[in-house]
């Protein structure tokens, strides 16, 4: 005896964005903490050594935060001006900044006072960056140089007087003292070598670059600029790699997630994208209240760090492993799972005698009610207020099921007014849905058969079916333009399609009969 | 013309067995019952086919147990002979001739053997509108509807009571009628139990006459208690319509025959015990015959909603595929479900199903599913439903033949003038592989009929009506037309092999090659052709062709002028339905005319079952044993016996001697003169003595057996031929009749080929 067989769900797609591991990974950040700095917040600096605090520059002022704390764990105050790029050392003792008035100050990060002061620059520094031998500083400025600077003598050693506008960005590289970047709005990123002082590679980015960034193993560079992000091939002599145009207004800033795999640019138009490294398609996207000037990640990606232009600091923390578990043993605790499971596991021995018993199925209601063939019941269940809002699929599957046992027409008739309209509410609001359409039409037309001797007693029906006579009449003219833009199209592509001869010859005629 | 006498056709299996209600024995063992021209028998506990009793040449139309020996069943034929069976060992025992017998039924009670004996030959006409006859207590009562009641309750079905004198009816308007005191003319009472919706189509008292069973077309068995009518057991959902009702003689198994050729088995407590399922043949075999590449089974569309996978090597329905997945609803006049169209992929890993609905007024439901092979549960898995994937009916399906390639690709051609190409997508990170479209295209607007691939896979041929359009599947690119009117073009496929290059198409008038590569026609020959079939293994094709009333048969390459094998009227009726069935071992037969079945076989469905043709080489391989573990142990245990036998029979004599118990033993005298004769003559002389001795005997009591049936088979129509000579000399010898019987015994199949051609 075979058992009753419940009505088929049909599973629709969901719309909108899939969920893929990348979204999983990247939702898994708690509600970001604010904190309101006091001006915009344009660059933010992880120290290289646990536990990894981080440096806010904002306005005149830069911050340095804890991994957990709300509160700074220390602020630099004794700018004159704005200050410019906060950067740590690579052994997180000293912190270098620039300055709207042009001088490039050291502190160490315990104390409070500027070490060095590093004069020379004309116009305001926006760049600012310890070299890999923690001996010298590279410092960029708009008055279109960049120079190299000894920290214990605070003497300049090198001018470099290529860029020719602004230079707003660079980097150093990590594995060789002499190498450094540097991205200008003169829409060039050099590569400059201090050995020959002067650029070795030039690569031309198309717009003012805002952010450059280097690859762990520096072979490959990214670049920000205007609309695009644009990878170069270092180890090619800086050839172009990918462009992406992902973003609708100037990326400002770029990160490394820590592992290299994916690609993170921050943009004024108020996204962080996350790209994968390997085909650089975007695989998720975060959203914010501002344009976007400013962001960090911090090492593992712990925290996702960014700063705004309404001088909002926005921290997202990772959610850790041991809140997740928390979650998981608050369910552990029900009983019901235990008990529903108590002896299913159990294997018989030998000589034991087994007594089956059949297994009890559980069945929805409205599939109960159709088991016993009571299909109006069926129906008015299928269309109670959770299933009919939440789950119209349900409620369809119910009315195409009706309509296969060929009781719809049963199930549809003797209602009263308020049954009436509940029935029509629902197909007025999902009639034009494509997924319904074609089970809807069938119920509509019949619900039309049956009442139509009624039609006029009620002013709610009434006012319901002129509703669902627009709503008809509307979808037909929507479906008539589409068909006229798909004859456009077809005609199109029709012109464009080559035209091919065919061969045709003689015939052999057999005779088996 | 070419001839064959050593390759014919053979019937082998897929009879109904729900024709006439199946008998269980009185130990409640075995169950009985008529499928095609034999009587099978099955065992209740092992839903195994243990006999099969053959013999009749018509259709079975009865099955009975004999009354005073309950080792033994009598059958009845359309073929007109009542033929006597010992069921347990599958012999034969006697042979009645009568005349063409619809049904058999006798009365169960113990002290009426004589009158059974007589009413066996009753040609008792169950046809039961408007007229039903009812055997009750000896009496026969013959009831016409008329008499009782308007003619809008016919009766449909009726069972007496064991004990009581009470008759039950069952009505065509799902009511139940018990009639009581019936034996006194004008005084019955009547009362009335309804719960069926529609027919009662059959009624049975249990043994003792405490319940009645009772099914219809809802298939739900109600059990009723007698003289409580308001309670009732119910075992819904058993399957197809119940056609009959029967119980065993003690009341401890029911079992129930379905209208989809099942006969379940169910235990007095309202369980189901055993299913025995036949082929399922529904109304129409939408999708074709296939194989599946996997268990070598013969596939098609069974019960509504299911596609059945049939093993023809058993004769047994091995499973059912459950495509729909929705509850049936039994209720006559409802559009339904049905599987139309299945393919399956060459490795047997994938399998696409097409279901469709056509109600009136409303559109066409259609779904495509695509179904991949799991290896843990050794069944398919649903993997992807496309619900409308066309506008209109799907015309045909086809998955990308060749093995290798990694790329799955189904083709499907629809009414609304598209094919489409389905193809299996790349995993997304949650859920595993699903099926997307992959290109659409249509030709001038014209419906595609059929489609199929190439043995490599690198071409798409589809028959737009009387054009056939051949496409490259990796680039989408319409490669070439070929077109030969008149007619359209029906069925298409590709030679295999070193026949590659062709292409085979049929019109109604027309069995077309086509060269691929100088784009041209290069032969046409005209006939009939119904179906075309490829071997998957060889080079060869089969037509069959349909020529005024009968289906002729050719097999032929498509690279050679001559057909390899012909045979005129391999039926009558159409054939529609033929697939070439893989062997599981090569068969090494040098004879050219039989070389084309060595790989594979030619599986065709006629109107009652499917049928085989086979070599004669063949036919005694099957009457073999299979080799099961078991046999093998009890087969070389039995050899052994065997030659223990023959080597020391010599001493037979003195073993049966020494052996056997003193008290037992004849005379002295007679044993002596055994004994020193066994030491005397060989052996051999002595066997074949005793053998012909024994021959003897047997006809002896053969003729005596057939001496009354003589009477009876004078009218038998087959046999007037050869006895028009004789029936004018009404006196023979002894000799001479045996002379006769002999004759008779003669296989005649020879004289009726001869009348034929």
């Amino acid at each position: 005896m075979a058992s009753f067989k419940p009505t088929k769900i049909q599973v629709y797609p969901k719309l909108g964005e899939k969920v893929t591991q990348d979204t999983l990974y990247w939702k898994n950040y708690k509600a970001p903490v604010q904190i309101k700095e006091f001006g915009a917040v344009t660059s933010i600096d992880f120290s290289p050594v646990t536990p990894h605090n981080f440096a806010v520059t904002a306005f005149t002022r830069i911050h340095i935060y804890g991994p957990f704390s709300q509160e700074p764990v220390k602020s630099f105050t004794r700018f004159k001006d704005t200050a410019y790029c906060g950067r740590f050392r690579s052994d997180g003792q000293l912190l270098v900044a620039g300055c709207e008035d042009s001088v490039v100050r050291l502190f160490d990060v315990s104390g409070k006072v500027a070490l060095r002061l590093f004069k020379g620059h004309t116009k305001a520094v926006h760049l600012t960056d310890f070299t890999s031998d923690r001996y010298q500083i590279l410092t960029g400025s708009d008055d279109y140089t960049c120079r190299l600077w000894d920290i214990p003598n605070a003497t300049e050693l090198t001018t470099y007087t290529e860029h020719t506008d602004y230079i707003r960005c660079g980097v150093t590289s990590k594995l060789n003292r002499d190498l450094f970047i540097t991205g200008s709005y003169d829409h060039t990123v050099k590569l400059f070598d201090a050995r020959v002082e002067k650029s070795v590679i030039t690569m031309d980015h198309g717009q003012p670059v805002e952010s450059v960034l280097l690859y762990p193993s520096e072979g490959l560079l990214v670049s920000a600029g205007g609309r695009h992000v644009k990878v170069w091939d270092l180890l090619k002599g800086g050839q172009p790699l990918v462009s992406l145009k992902n973003h609708h207004k100037t990326v400002t800033s770029l990160a490394l997630s820590s592992n290299g795999q994916r690609l993170l640019s921050a943009s004024l138009d108020r996204h962080v994208k996350v790209y994968n490294t390997t085909n650089y398609k975007v695989v998720h996207n975060f959203d914010y209240a501002a344009s976007i000037l400013s962001l960090g990640l911090a090492p593992d990606d712990a925290s996702i760090v960014v700063g705004m232009t309404n001088s909002i600091l926005s921290i997202k923390h990772r959610k850790n492993q041991e809140d997740s578990k928390e979650i998981a043993g608050q369910q552990r605790r029900r009983p019901s799972y235990r008990v529903f499971v108590k002896g299913k596991n159990y294997v018989p021995k030998q000589d034991d005698y087994l007594v089956s018993k059949p297994v009890k199925e559980h069945l929805a209601k409205y599939d109960k009610q159709l088991q016993r063939f009571n299909v109006s019941k069926a129906l008015d269940t299928a269309l109670g207020t959770y299933i009919r809002f939440r789950k119209p699929e349900i409620t369809v599957a119910v009315i195409k099921e009706l309509d296969r046992r060929g009781t719809l027409k049963n199930a549809l008739a003797g209602r009263d007014e308020r049954g009436l309209s509940q029935l029509l509410n629902f197909i007025i609001g999902n009639l034009v849905d494509a997924r319904f359409t074609p089970v809807l039409v069938t119920a509509a037309e019949m619900i039309l058969d049956i009442y139509q001797s009624v039609i006029g007693q009620s002013p709610v029906v009434d006012r319901q079916l002129l509703r669902l006579q627009d709503l008809v009449k509307r979808e037909i003219e929507f479906q008539k333009d589409l068909l006229e833009v798909l004859g456009m199209l077809d005609t199109m592509f029709a012109s464009s399609l080559p035209r091919k001869e065919v061969p045709c010859s003689g015939i052999a005629t057999l005779d088996w009969v | 013309m070419v001839e064959h006498g050593d390759i014919r056709v053979v019937h082998c299996g897929g009879s109904k067995i729900n024709f006439r209600d199946p008998v269980i024995t009185h130990d409640s063992r075995f169950l009985l019952c008529a499928s095609g021209e034999a009587v099978k028998v099955f065992s209740t506990s092992t839903e195994e086919c243990i006999h099969e009793l053959r013999g009749h040449t018509g259709l079975v139309t009865g099955v009975l147990l004999r009354p005073s020996n309950h080792l033994q069943v009598y059958s009845s034929s359309l073929d007109g002979t009542l033929r006597l069976w010992d069921f347990t060992d599958g012999i034969l025992i006697k042979v009645g001739q009568r005349f063409q017998l619809v049904a058999v039924h006798l009365p169960q009670s113990g002290d009426q053997m004589v009158e059974a004996q007589e009413l066996s030959a009753v040609l008792s006409g169950v046809n039961p509108n408007p007229a039903a006859i009812a055997f009750g207590r000896g009496v026969r009562t013959c009831r016409h509807k008329d008499n009782k009641k308007g003619g809008w309750n016919t009766f449909t079905c009726v069972a007496c009571h064991p004990k009581d004198d009470c008759i039950a009816t069952g009505h065509e308007d799902g009511k139940i009628r018990l009639w009581r005191n019936f034996n006194h003319k004008k005084e019955y009472t009547y009362s009335t139990l309804h719960w069926h919706h529609s027919t009662v189509s059959s009624l049975c008292f249990t043994p003792e006459g405490t319940n009645l069973l009772s099914g219809g077309v809802e298939s739900v068995l109600v059990q009723w208690r007698y003289n409580q009518e308001s309670e009732r057991d119910f075992l819904p959902r058993l399957g197809g319509a119940i056609t009959h009702i029967t119980v065993s003689p003690d009341g401890s198994l029911f079992c129930t025959s379905h209208s989809d050729n099942k006969i379940t088995i169910i235990q007095s407590c309202v369980k189901v015990s055993a299913v025995i399922q036949g082929l399922v043949k529904g109304d129409s075999i939408r999708t074709d015959l296939m194989m599946d590449p996997r268990s070598k089974a013969l596939v098609l569309n069974g019960k509504p909603g299911h596609l059945q996978f049939y093993s023809l090597q058993r004769d047994k329905l091995l499973y059912n595929l459950d495509i729909v997945q929705q509850e049936y609803i039994h209720e006559s006049g409802l559009q339904q479900f049905e599987v139309v169209k299945a393919a399956f992929d060459a490795s047997g890993s994938w399998l696409a199903t097409v279901e469709e609905r056509h109600q009136k007024a409303a559109e066409l439901e259609l779904n495509l599913k695509l179904w991949a092979f799991d290896e843990q549960t050794q069944s398919f898995v649903l993997n992807t439903t496309i619900s409308a994937p066309h506008d209109a009916q799907i015309t045909a399906m086809c998955f990308c033949q060749p093995t290798d390639s990694q790329t799955t690709l189904l083709v499907s051609t629809s009414k609304d003038g598209h094919f489409k190409a389905w193809q299996l997508a790349a995993p997304a990170h949650t859920e595993g592989p699903s099926w997307l479209c992959d290109f659409v295209s249509a030709y001038h607007g014209l419906v595609p009929e059929c489609c199929s691939f190439s043995a490599d896979g690198s071409l798409l041929a589809v028959v737009f009506q009387e054009v056939v359009t051949v496409w490259s599947p990796s680039t989408w690119e319409l490669l070439t037309t070929l077109s030969q009117p008149p007619g359209a073009v029906s069925d298409l496929c590709f030679g295999r092999l070193s026949c590659s290059k062709y292409l085979l198409g049929t019109t109604a008038s027309n069995l077309l090659c086509w060269n691929l590569l100088t784009c041209s026609l290069e032969w046409t020959t005209s006939m009939d052709v119904r179906r075309l079939v490829a071997d998957p293994l060889s080079e060869n094709m089969a037509a069959f062709c349909y020529q005024s009333g009968s289906t002729d048969l050719f097999v032929f390459k498509p690279s050679e002028p001559r057909p390899l094998f012909s045979h005129k009227a391999v039926c009558s009726g159409k054939v529609t339905q033929a697939v070439f069935a893989p062997r599981e071992e090569m068969l090494e037969s040098c004879e050219e005319s039989s070389q084309w079945l060595n790989r594979s076989q030619l599986y065709f469905l006629t109107q009652q079952m499917v049928n085989n043709i086979s070599t004669s080489a063949e036919e005694k391989q099957n009457e073999n044993v299979a080799m099961t573990p078991f046999y093998l142990l009890l087969g070389k245990h039995r050899q052994q016996q065997q030659e223990h036998q023959d080597s020391d029979s010599s001493l037979w004599a003195e073993r049966t001697l020494l052996q056997t118990p003193a008290h037992v033993l004849p005379s002295t005298s007679y044993l002596c003169s055994m004994f020193v004769q066994s030491l005397l003559i060989s052996v051999s002389d002595a066997r074949e003595e005793k053998a012909h001795a024994e021959e003897e005997m047997e006809s002896e009591k053969e003729e005596e057996d057939s001496e009354e049936e003589m009477e009876s088979s004078r009218s038998k129509p087959e046999l007037a031929a050869a006895a028009a000579t004789e029936s004018d000399t009404p006196a023979l010898t002894k000799a001479q009749a045996r002379e006769l019987r002999r004759v008779r015994k003669l296989d005649h199949s020879w004289l009726a080929g001869l009348l034929d051609s």
